[in-house]
This record gives C-alpha cells, sequence and structure tokens, in this order.
C-alpha cells in the first residue's frame, strides 16, 4: 500500500495503470485532461503496456473503446461535459452490446453559455443511456470506484458500461492523501479481463451489432434494463469485499464500508440532506457544526445514481421529517432530477417527509458553509417554494 | 472460447441473448444488395491494367480479381456507389444508368 498527497486525476490515472486496459482512447476535454495527460505519460515511458489511441474526437473516443471491448479487452476512456454528449449516441450502443466498457465523467457545466466549471449535468443529461454510474466525493473514492468499476461492469451478470464521475476542478484537480494497493494487491483483486459474450475469434466468428426488428428489440431491451436492476446486489458484493481486502488507510478520506450510498449521521436525524459528489464534504463538516448544537441533522450521500438504490435510500431515509436535496443539475420546464426521483419515491410512503429542492453550484458557483447554512434555515423555518435557485 | 449457449435469455417467449450476439454464419452474405443500385459500374478490361485501385477502394468488398489478373465487379452485391469508377487511374470503369 503506497500513501500519497496526490492529484484526484493522477490518483485515477494510478487507477487505471492498476487495472491495466487493452485499449485507451480519448480525447483532452478541460477539466478531464490530467487524467488523460498523466496516462499517456504511462503509456509513453513503458509503465502502462496499453494501445493509447489518440482520436481526433470524443465520438471517435468512445466508439474505439466500443470496438476494442467487442474484441475481447478492458477499455477506458474519460471526458467531460460537451464531449459526454459528443459520446452520447454510442454511449447508448456500448450499453445495448452489453460491453464493459468504464470511463470517468469530470463533471463540467454545458454550454451555452460556455462554462469549464462543475455542475452535474453532464453526466446527469445522459443517466438514461443505460450506464452504470458513481458519484465520488474524495480523491480516495476516485481512486477506489475506478478499481472496482471494472470488477463490477465486467461481471458477467452484469455486463454493463460504468462511469465514475469526479466534479471538475473542485475534485479532479484537488490534492488529497490517496492509498494506493500495489499492482500485486490489485492483481489479486481484479484478475484479467476474461470476455463472456463478446471476443473476436476468426475461429468462431460471432456477429455483433446486429438489428432488433420490432420482434425482438423490447425483448432485448428487458434484457438489458433487468442486468442493470439486478447490478446492485454485485455491486453491493464488489463494495463489500474491496473494503474487507483494503482497509481505511487516511482517516475520513472514504466510507469504511463503501455501500451504494453512505448514511452520515442519520440514525436519529428528523433532517438529512441528500447530495451527489464532492458537495457532501462540505455538507459533512456543516452537519458536524449543527451536531455540537444539538441539531438532529445528517447526510445520505448518494454513490451510486444509476442503478438508482431505491430500497437503501427509502430504509435510511424512514424516520427522517424533512429531506433537503441539493442538486448541481436543472432539468428546464420541469422539476430537478433528484428532487423528482426522492420525491417518487416516498408516494406510496405512509409517514410521507417534506422534500425540499435546491438547485446550487451550477456552473461552478461555489457552494459554500453560508449557502448551506441559508438552506438549512429555510427548511427549518418553513420558508421558501418547493424548489429554490440558490445563488 | 465463447459459450454460446450460455448466452440464450428467453423473455417473453422469445429467445434473445445477451447484447443480442449472434453465432456468424455469414448471414450478410445472403442479402443480395445489389438490388439497390442505381448506376452499375461497367468494366472496360480493353483499357483495365490490373492495379486493384479499384478492388482496394471498394467498400463493399465486391470487386473480384479474375484470372486474367484483371478486376471484375460482383453485381449481387455492387451497390453502384461509383467509388471504383472516381479511383479508376485508367478511367476503365464507366457508371451506366441501371434500367430493369
Amino acid at each position: 500500500m503506497k500513501k500519497d498527497v496526490i492529484e484526484a486525476s493522477h490518483a485515477i490515472a494510478e487507477a487505471v495503470k492498476l487495472v491495466k486496459p487493452g485499449v485507451v482512447a480519448a480525447y483532452p476535454i478541460t477539466p478531464q485532461t490530467h487524467i488523460v495527460e498523466r496516462i499517456s505519460e504511462f503509456v509513453a515511458n513503458g509503465e502502462l503496456k496499453s494501445e493509447y489511441i489518440r482520436v481526433e474526437s470524443e465520438f471517435s473516443a468512445i466508439s474505439a473503446c466500443l470496438g476494442a471491448s467487442a474484441t475481447g479487452v478492458r477499455t477506458y476512456t474519460s471526458t467531460s461535459a460537451q464531449g459526454l454528449a459528443l459520446m452520447f449516441e454510442i454511449l447508448y450502443i456500448v450499453a445495448g452490446m452489453r460491453l464493459p466498457v468504464c470511463m470517468t465523467v469530470a463533471n463540467r457545466a454545458m454550454s451555452a453559455p460556455i462554462n469549464i466549471w462543475n455542475d452535474h449535468q453532464d453526466s446527469i443529461g445522459v443517466r438514461d443511456c443505460g450506464w452504470i454510474q458513481f458519484y465520488a466525493e474524495t480523491a480516495q473514492e476516485a481512486f477506489d470506484l475506478t478499481i472496482m468499476q471494472y470488477k463490477i461492469s465486467e461481471d458477467k451478470r452484469v455486463l454493463t458500461p460504468s462511469m465514475v464521475c469526479i466534479d471538475g476542478f473542485t475534485l479532479s484537480h484537488l490534492y488529497e492523501p490517496v492509498a494506493m494497493p500495489s499492482e500485486e494487491e490489485i492483481d489479486a483483486f481484479l484478475p484479467e479481463y476474461t470476455p463472456y459474450h463478446a471476443v473476436l475469434d476468426p475461429e468462431e466468428p460471432l456477429t455483433l451489432g446486429p438489428i432488433g426488428f420490432p420482434s425482438h428489440y423490447m425483448e432485448l431491451k428487458k434484457t438489458q434494463v433487468d442486468a442493470i436492476d439486478n447490478s446492485i446486489n454485485v455491486i453491493k458484493e464488489v463494495f463489500h469485499e474491496f473494503s474487507k481486502k483494503f482497509k481505511v488507510e487516511i482517516p475520513g478520506n472514504r466510507p469504511e464500508n463503501y455501500d451504494v450510498i453512505e448514511s452520515y449521521k442519520l440514525d436519529d436525524a428528523e433532517i438529512a440532506f441528500v447530495a451527489l459528489g464532492s458537495i457532501c464534504g462540505t455538507i459533512k463538516e456543516f452537519v458536524d457544526d449543527l451536531r455540537k448544537s444539538d441539531e438532529k441533522v445528517g447526510l445520505l450521500k448518494v454513490i451510486c445514481y444509476r442503478p438508482f438504490p431505491m430500497e437503501d435510500i427509502l430504509n435510511s431515509l424512514k424516520n427522517i421529517e424533512k429531506i433537503i436535496v441539493l442538486e448541481k443539475t436543472v432539468s428546464p420546464g420541469a422539476e430537478p432530477p433528484l428532487y423528482t426521483e426522492l420525491r417518487s419515491l416516498f408516494y406510496e410512503a405512509l409517514e410521507k417527509p417534506e422534500i425540499r429542492g435546491f438547485i446550487v453550484g451550477l456552473g461552478g458557483k461555489d457552494v459554500n458553509f453560508e449557502k448551506i447554512k441559508k438552506i438549512y434555515d429555510m427548511v427549518k423555518k418553513g420558508k421558501g417554494k418547493k424548489v429554490e435557485w440558490v445563488f | 472460447m465463447i459459450n454460446f449457449e450460455s448466452l440464450k435469455l428467453k423473455v417473453n417467449e422469445k429467445e434473445v441473448t445477451i447484447g443480442a450476439i449472434l453465432k456468424s454464419d455469414g448471414s450478410t452474405a445472403k442479402l443480395k444488395t445489389g438490388s439497390w443500385r442505381v448506376r452499375r459500374p461497367v468494366f472496360n478490361f480493353e483499357k483495365c491494367v490490373g492495379c486493384g485501385t479499384c478492388w482496394v477502394f471498394c467498400p463493399e468488398g465486391c470487386i473480384k480479381k479474375r484470372e486474367d489478373g484483371k478486376f471484375e465487379p460482383d453485381y449481387d452485391y455492387c451497390k453502384g456507389c461509383g467509388i471504383c469508377s472516381e479511383e479508376c487511374p485508367v478511367k476503365a470503369i464507366e457508371m451506366v444508368m441501371e434500367e430493369r
């Protein structure tokens, strides 16, 4: 186990080096750049023996990963915002062909106006493509999830691509202490990729990506949706195995036992924050402060957003009176996505909590203590609308 | 290497496979795409020098080498795109309107 103070992007590059993908195809875009630059250095100096394809666009990056994965090798790519949008068409195809492509999304606001800073519009915008989505709070989680996503995606019960989402700049460019297992330890946890369904073998040729007529399309879609629905058990299994094998080395930089959600001081809480990503670090500090003055408040961090861990969320929020959803995404013309999904979850609950939505941090606007306190006070005093923008 | 039987699933009483993967039995060859053609390439073997440029450029892979070293199209599959005619350095391929 190596410990280092390292940029989250570089920690992800280290993780990619350890999982040894056969093919890496990427196109640089801020704020993802540090990840793929570091990986290209590893390949250039011989530390990582991957085929690194310098493509001319994100459309080609994901297409190259699709093609490579279809021949039966492990693949990696990474992107942000407009780059992810350019991949949109192929994201569906990778998922439909059940290819275990893995990527990192350094979350960035969608243009226009052009903006390189963080929010979650890009990855939430592709939530229905059929990819598993994880959101990391810290550099350690970004590293760990990058290792774990391969084991999950490649599991024959899952065979579904996955993306680990990290907040652009606020996490991607953040230096934090990270514990990194050795190559031998990772090899033991994540063996070499053995393709289960898609491989290029001239002796036994297969047809991949055929037309699905109306007679079979819906049936095939059902098998794909079943796989991501059922993947939640495999995710828990892999998270559990990882947490057992690799204990916390640096206190507070990751959950002791990874799960699809992290419940932070929720046991006796009356008010709960719900959020994704690096903002959870700030909320935890805020919760700790409030706890000193005996406020019963906690946080539910959604680590796995797709599949959406409905039962886990319902269970850990069952005694909560007020839920505050902090969201860095909008759905123009409707209520924001995470808020909507939370409300839908509680539709059949006997005890319905009050659920309030807050749109924060779009396009890199800082979400600090002051704003979180303002939101908390509004909810406590019952002020404001169902969904509020906090600038 | 792949256990094809293990990829089979049943949904709505229909057999499907993971990722819609099929055992390849050369099914593409059964689909004769030549009927899509609007113009057909007509090769002039007097002019043809057998350089193989048409064979390299044909996106359908339906140009074959003849015993005399010259090249000819397979009209069962040729979609009539005209790339061979465009690329031929000695202008030996003429695109002629299909009339049925």
